[in-house]
């Protein structure tokens, strides 16, 4: 099942590449990201939320002289992220259709590069993962590097060598980890790191270098998360960032504060926190006032920007940050006390659920940007506009909505990840916390005057004629907009979906 | 049977001298048959090969009877892959070279022998046998050179078959050595490894021979033949320079340096290790800096035969399968980039040149070669599900036991290959320049050259993928008694 799920955009994909005229092509692309999606949904149907087992799993022998096995599997976690693309996808598959007029060479692309995340989202052996989380790298590049903006070319180099250097140097602390341990999948990894015993096989050996074990152990860690801080991105990894989602095109950008953003975070949970949780402790104070940094500087920051793109970009290091404070405060040490282990549970649920509900409004933001960017032949900065909201109320009234979302207003998504990724991360970090609210501020504060400077202030000329969405247009981001206020109102949805998951990641932390 | 790969190129070449001159598509039919031939052999000995057998004798025929020297032909799992990657690779040269009508059946002559002499290197366990296969392709490759090739083609030709002819000494002087202290009586190669040379004596004999064979693998500093070569080669050639030839010197240094001398290794493989490392970082970042499409393609050979030679000093069994791995994989990929470049690129606008190419955009005008060098830059940087990945990550999980330091040193050295991989990427097809409005008058990608890209690109994706193909086989060759005393345990 996951095997047809990973493997049907691909498939949709070459053959979009083939097909003669781009509107088939494009109408081709959607069909199979809907598919996909339909697909996504009836796993979550099937889904039984209340078993902390791996389901779906699929396992077959590969190549097991290197370790390499194909094995797919989801909890939780995956399955939220799974959905999260499916949605995505085709959601910024359609603005790019609106606003973008897209080639079938982008829309294949597209394609690939769902494969490539789902891939990613499913695979639980770590060559097996790596091929994915490397795949999907690719058509991101020719998308920012073919349909990017004038300096597309050194922001898709920089992306991609940046997000590379991450790579080779997780790479290289995972085959060490082979070499002690003879293994890649994850799973048993996990085992091993909680138990200890990946310390005690690192121990010194006669052809090492005399390092201890915990040293290497500190070393081989080190080389994992720079890998994913980079992905994330953490302060202060996050340089390639905001040029990449300025200069891609709207529709790409969509998919990579979306869903791109949230692989780091998901390395994070999946591989980082199980495989080294002492490490990850003995590093926390440091990752923790990281964290803190993320959120606040890149809050100071999007206020700097005239860039809306790259405003947006730094509101996502931004959103992303509370991510990494909840995982970083549920990663505390804190004995066998019950209590905190509902705390702890109540961060990562929140890390969850603003997993989910920014990569929708996120995404759905760059739409609206990708929007102002088509109507006014590419212009992107605030001060260009101005009085936005008496030509195009439909438009600016929707634009609100999600930004309101973001900056977390209770009643929409963004306020119940970000609540409860507080209510567990005060009681477990103060202080850190407590800083990170200014961050929170910071945040309100220029969305606030980026909606006050583009949809209000006086009415210029040029924009008078504004020409507000059309129906076909409202439509495309109807979806994302509904999904807000039913996440915001009604957020079990997905915590019934993470709870059990959750709850077993806060059970192993404990220990 | 496998021994016909050998025998048909030969004929072939003979029968080529016998085709009336005018006669242009007899000529390449005839090539591109032999090839065929040949490599129908080679996979169907592949698809029959067992793995648990060890060394497979095929044929023995006294040769030189007062010297020792056999007709012996036999074949291991090291040997039928690369035998394999030399049928593929000959086929793809042929189609590469379809466009070929100067002097076309002397060229084709010459592509024959070639192919014949690295088929019989693959093939010999014998160490004198194995040696005059060697010297084989010398001649034919410089004729193609300077006859056939481009860009101070002379010179290119003379350093190649100096540098060879100097390599080829070394190995010579060593292995006369080695055979009169064993006695004098015999050149098999099984008999050789087993006699007990000294240490004194395999201290300076295991170098001369290793670094005689490595001159060819382009072990630095002795690599500068390589760019120089490839880049005054014609197409095929520069394709089977890279691909099959450059892996006769790291097949010698396998087969017959570490096997031989066994001591020796032992005493120099840091050094080697850290000419490899070297080689391959110094080769990457050459690369990045080149003005010359080809160059770019020659200096990243170097750099990735870094990797073959780095594997092959692991001395485990995961690093040494690495190494022949990446030896399967460069000789697909690097005849693969070759044919772009020098095929599908330089014989369509006549510069190599990547200011003038930037200028061009040809991802428009060649929307084909743009695909396929971009699928063939990704493999050979080392992109997950090719064969370049799977062959690296074995050599640099075998280099982290030997070497942590000189892993992480090449870790550096597969983020040079991405840089200057796509920085050619960028110059040459995607440039963000308005494409020139002669462009469109190029002509169009011919139908050999999609078949033969096609397959070399579908080779590196079926290993990578699944790579169980090659190293089911590989693996089990370092069991054999000949292979087994390198392993360090």
């Amino acid at each position: 099942m996951i095997t047809v799920l990973t493997l049907l955009p691909l498939i949709g994909a070459i053959i979009v590449a083939y097909v003669r005229r781009e509107r088939a092509a494009r109408a081709l692309g959607l069909t199979v990201s809907l598919v996909v999606l339909a697909i996504a949904l009836s796993m979550l149907a099937r889904f039984n939320a209340g078993s902390p087992q791996l389901q779906f799993v699929e396992r077959h022998v590969w190549a097991p002289s290197i370790g390499a096995e194909y094995f797919v599997g989801l909890d939780g976690l995956s399955l939220l992220l799974v959905i999260l693309t499916c949605l995505v996808i085709p959601f910024a598959m359609l603005a790019a259709w609106k606003f973008e007029r897209p080639s079938n060479a982008y829309v294949a692309l597209m394609l690939g590069l769902e494969s490539g995340l789902i891939g990613t989202f499913t695979a639980l052996n770590f060559v097996h993962w790596f091929l994915f989380w490397e795949l999907s790298l690719v058509p991101a590049y020719f998308l920012i590097k073919l349909w990017g903006g004038p300096a597309r070319s050194q922001a898709a180099n920089q992306f991609f060598i940046y997000t590379l250097v991450g790579s080779v140097t997780l790479l290289l602390s995972f085959l060490v980890l082979y070499w002690v341990t003879r293994t890649f999948d994850l799973i048993q990894l996990a085992d091993l790191g909680r138990s200890g015993e990946l310390v005690a096989r690192l121990r010194p050996q006669p052809w090492w270098p005399t390092l201890p074990a915990e040293t290497l152990a500190a070393l081989v860690f080190a080389g994992a998360l720079f890998g994913f801080a980079v992905k994330v991105p953490l302060f202060p990894f996050h340089t390639w960032l905001p040029a990449t989602y300025s200069e891609a095109p709207s529709a790409v950008s969509m998919v990579l504060t979306g869903v791109l953003s949230k692989m780091g975070v998901y390395g994070f949970l999946r591989i980082l926190m199980p495989i080294f949780p002492e490490q990850m402790r003995a590093a926390l104070t440091p990752l923790l006032w990281l964290s803190v940094a993320t959120i606040v500087f890149s809050a100071f920051a999007a206020f700097a920007q005239r860039d809306l793109k790259r405003m947006l970009g730094y509101s996502s290091i931004n959103h992303l940050g509370y991510c990494m404070l909840g995982i970083f405060a549920a990663a505390k040490y804190t004995g066998t006390d019950p209590s905190w282990t509902l705390q702890k549970a109540a961060a990562l649920n929140g890390v969850l659920l603003q997993v989910f509900n920014h990569g929708i409004t996120a995404s759905a933001l760059f739409c609206f940007v990708g929007v102002l960017e088509h109507r006014s032949a590419g212009l992107k900065y605030i001060d260009s506009f101005g009085g936005l909201r008496q030509a195009a109320p439909v438009f600016c009234g929707l634009m609100g909505i999600a930004t309101f979302a973001s900056l977390g207003l209770p009643g929409l998504n963004g306020f119940v990840g970000e609540f409860l990724i507080f209510k567990g991360a005060f009681p477990l970090a103060p202080w850190a916390a407590a800083l990170a609210l200014l961050g929170l501020f910071a945040t309100a504060v220029f969305l606030i005057s980026m909606m006050q400077r583009v949809f209000h202030g006086p009415v210029t000329e040029r924009w008078a004629a504004f020409p507000d969405l059309r129906r076909s247009e409202w439509m495309i981001v109807a979806p994302a907009i509904g999904l807000m206020f039913a996440l915001g109102i009604w957020p079990n949805l997905l915590l019934r979906l993470t709870n059990t998951t959750v709850a077993n990641f806060a059970a192993q932390l404990a220990n | 049977m496998l021994d016909w790969t050998i025998y048909i190129s030969f004929a072939g070449m003979l029968l080529m001298v016998f085709i009336p001159k005018r006669n242009l598509s007899v000529v390449r039919g005839l090539a591109l048959l032999i090839t065929l031939a040949g490599l129908a052999i080679a996979l169907n000995a592949f698809l029959h090969f067992d793995p648990a057998a060890g060394v497979v004798p095929i044929r023995k025929v006294a040769w030189i009877p007062t010297l020792g020297a056999n007709f012996f032909i036999a074949v291991d799992g090291i040997s039928i892959t690369l035998v394999l990657l030399t049928g593929i690779a000959a086929v793809a040269g042929v189609l590469f070279s379809w466009n070929i009508e100067h002097r076309a059946k002397e060229y084709f002559a010459f592509y024959l022998a070639l192919i014949g002499g690295v088929y019989g290197v693959f093939l010999s366990f014998d160490v004198f046998l194995l040696f005059v296969f060697y010297e084989l392709p010398i001649i034919p490759q410089y004729f193609l050179i300077a006859i056939w090739g481009s860009t101070r083609k002379e010179y290119g030709a003379m350093k190649l078959a100096i540098y060879s002819f100097v390599g080829s000494a070394m190995v010579l002087i060593g292995l006369i050595a080695a055979y009169v202290i064993a006695g004098g009586k015999t050149f098999d190669l099984f008999q050789l490894a087993q006699f007990p040379f000294s240490e004194r004596f395999q201290y300076w004999a295991f170098p001369l021979v290793f670094v005689g064979f490595g001159i060819l693998a382009g072990l630095w500093p002795f690599h500068t033949w390589a760019p120089t070569g490839h880049v005054a080669a014609p197409t095929a050639a520069s394709m089977l320079l890279a691909g099959v030839v450059m892996k006769l010197g790291a097949y010698g240094a396998l087969r017959v340096a570490m096997t031989l001398f066994p001591l020796g290794l032992q005493a120099w493989r840091h050094e080697i290790a850290v000419l490899a490392t070297i080689g391959v970082v110094y080769g990457g970042l050459v690369a990045l800096v080149q003005r010359d499409f080809k160059f770019v393609i020659g200096y990243s050979s170097v750099s990735h035969m870094g990797f073959v030679l780095l594997g092959l000093m692991t001395l485990t069994t995961i690093g040494l399968s690495g190494a022949v791995l990446q030896m399967f994989s460069h000789g697909v990929l690097a005849g693969l980039l070759f044919g772009v470049v020098g095929r599908m690129v330089y014989d369509r606008t006549h510069t190599r040149d990547l200011s003038q190419l930037e200028a061009m955009n040809l991802g428009q005008a060649l929307p084909f070669a743009a695909l396929i060098f971009v699928l063939a830059g990704l493999a050979s940087m080392g992109m997950p599900g090719f064969s370049g990945f799977v062959a690296e990550f074995q050599v640099l999980i075998g280099a982290w036991r030997m070497y942590p330091t000189l892993a992480v040193i090449c870790g550096a050295g597969i983020i040079i290959a991405v840089a200057y991989t796509l920085r050619a990427i960028h110059r040459s097809f995607f440039s963000n320049e308005p494409p020139a409005a002669n462009v469109h008058a190029l002509p169009p990608i011919t139908i050999p050259e999609r078949v033969g890209s096609i397959m070399l690109i579908a080779c590196s994706l079926i290993v990578g993928l699944y790579p169980r193909l090659l190293l089911d086989i590989i693996n089990p060759s370092w069991d054999s008694t000949l292979m087994s005393r390198l392993l360090i345990r």
